[in-house]
């Protein structure tokens, strides 16, 4: 989920315009009454990533592409006793195209905190290598990694945030064979002039891409089933194994009977509008879109929207947007339809059409 | 090639000049498995208020290894490499790499460099590295399987 927070590097860093060294040294100009740094600074010490493996072993296309793209002719990287460019340590560590798989749960929650208090950017700023042993063809990659300091806010020329601080040890084989510090800016970004050396530009159109996006669901045991329907356009309730009760949502036992056991029923895909909401303010641009008329251009990310409480056919209700109505011609009662869409490229959510047809 | 017995502190590295493209700054990020849009596609760099893409921490990191192993020759290894963004490298720039020799110790040398392009450093760095003279052979590029012998070296030899 990298992608989220959207690495920006909006105006030149300037070395002086950066907070540099701002982990360690000066004033913590944002820290006296700065509830975020408290919360933050838990996270220090904290695994950023445990028992984490690289995607590849070591190997030679990778190496060629590299120094391809580097232009490095070292006579080092090529033939039967090539070694890896030294530099390459963290790329065999990158989640690549498919992301991050061993990243912690602290680090995934202080980028959240990050993330909720709109300090949504990120840009590396340090990157500091040892290498301890060379690393050929054949390696496998093992890595952990601590979250070794949270900075307070920092004042840069890019905006204001926080430094984190990173620090992996990299094994080959399980041997050491580097240790790699990485620090970046999460930061929200100051407001764009143009300077010295910077292409003018437009002020940006509303950016679809930065539209914050709809919290995650947190998927457990417990309704990972619910999740796995969902990714099939069915929408599944939970039978008591015991005593037959339909329960949504979904839980590890019967609220009735106290069983464990349980197996599904498909939803039907009829309901009613049991009871709503409408949400006028704060504005949540991510639950915005879609809008509430549908095909509609994307509405406003402040437009109100409605938050039914529908009551299925089969008797359980579950909280969802309506469509196909606006937001202010939602009613008690209202017929409406289960249907599935797509509210950002990674998440499908089940939402109901006012009307009831089909 | 420059062994460090001819190398001393002071001494400057003949500077490289690395035109950034786009091409260049593509491809550095897909080598690096850092698929990141900002590093490869304008339109979404523009939304996220970047003029352009820009590259990646990684390549630079690269650059400046291939820049120091370039000069220092086949028997180099690196030992550490230390740097820090500022400047965002765009296309159509060029970054000119710099380096001096900063500290010589045995075998060891320490050197400081700077990465400058239009706008300004793009990357300022501290490298640590070993030239090993070919005659002593037990280099951990050429005979791999040797390493431990060269551990004791490495760790003597190395600097803090």
């Amino acid at each position: 989920m990298n992608r989220e927070a959207g690495e920006r590097d909006g105006t030149p860093v300037n070395r002086e315009a950066g907070e540099r060294d701002g982990t360690q040294n000066g004033p913590p100009d944002g820290s006296s009454g700065d509830a975020l740094y408290a919360a933050l600074k838990r996270y220090e010490g904290r695994a950023a990533a445990t028992a984490g493996t690289g995607k590849d072993a070591v190997n030679e296309p990778m190496i060629r592409h590299w120094c391809e793209a580097m232009g490095d002719a070292h006579p080092a990287y090529r033939g039967p006793a090539a070694v890896a460019p030294p530099t390459m340590l963290q790329a065999w560590t990158m989640g690549g195209l498919s992301g991050h798989t061993d990243r912690s749960a602290a680090y995934d929650e202080l980028f959240g905190l990050l993330d909720g208090a709109g300090f949504r950017s990120v840009v590396a700023t340090d990157c500091e290598q040892e290498y301890l042993r060379p690393l050929r063809p054949g390696d496998r990659i093992t890595f952990d990694a601590v979250i070794e300091s949270v900075s307070a806010r920092k004042t840069t020329k890019l905006g204001t945030g926080y430094f984190v601080t990173t620090r992996m040890d990299v094994r080959a084989d399980g041997e050491p064979a580097g240790t790699h510090r990485f620090r970046i800016l999460k930061y929200a970004p100051a407001a764009r002039t143009s300077g010295p050396g910077v292409p003018s530009e437009p002020t940006p159109t509303p950016d679809p891409a930065a539209v914050p996006r709809r919290p995650r669901p947190v998927i457990n045991r417990d309704n990972a089933g619910f999740w796995a329907g969902v990714a099939e356009h069915r929408l599944l309730i939970q039978r008591c194994g015991g005593c037959g009760r339909l329960r949504f949502p979904w839980l590890p036992g019967c609220q009735a009977c106290g069983s464990p056991e349980w197996d599904t029923v498909e939803a039907g895909g009829a309901g009613s509008v049991y009871s709503y909401v409408v949400m006028h303010h704060p504005p949540f641009p991510a639950f915005a879109t879609p809008g509430p008329v549908e095909d509609a251009p994307a509405p406003h990310p402040a437009s109100p929207y409605a938050v039914a409480l529908v009551e299925l056919a089969e008797g359980v209700r579950i909280l969802g947007n309506v469509v196909g109505v606006a937001h202010d011609e939602v009613r008690i009662g209202m017929p409406v339809r289960l249907e599935f869409r797509r509210v950002d490229p990674e998440l499908e959510l089940p939402f109901f059409r006012a009307g009831g047809a089909g | 090639m420059t062994a460090t017995g001819t190398t001393a502190p002071g001494d400057e590295l003949p500077p490289l000049t690395v035109p950034i493209t786009r091409t260049l700054i593509v491809a550095g990020a897909l080598a690096s498995r850092d698929y990141q849009d900002v590093h490869h596609d304008a339109e979404a760099a523009r939304q996220k208020g970047s003029p352009d893409i820009f590259m990646n921490i990684l390549t630079t990191n690269g650059l400046v290894g291939r820049y120091l192993t370039d000069h220092f020759g086949p028997h180099t290894v690196l030992r550490k490499l230390a740097i820090r963004l500022g400047a965002p490298n765009y296309p159509g720039d060029t970054m000119v790499l710099r380096g001096t020799v900063t500290a010589v110790e045995g075998a060891t040398a320490q050197v400081r460099i700077t990465g400058t392009n239009g706008l300004g450093h793009h990357v300022t760095g501290t490298a640590t590295l070993t030239v090993t003279a070919p005659e002593n052979a037990a280099t951990p590029e050429t005979t791999p399987d040797t390493a431990p012998d060269t551990a004791p070296t490495r760790q003597g030899a190395a600097p803090r």
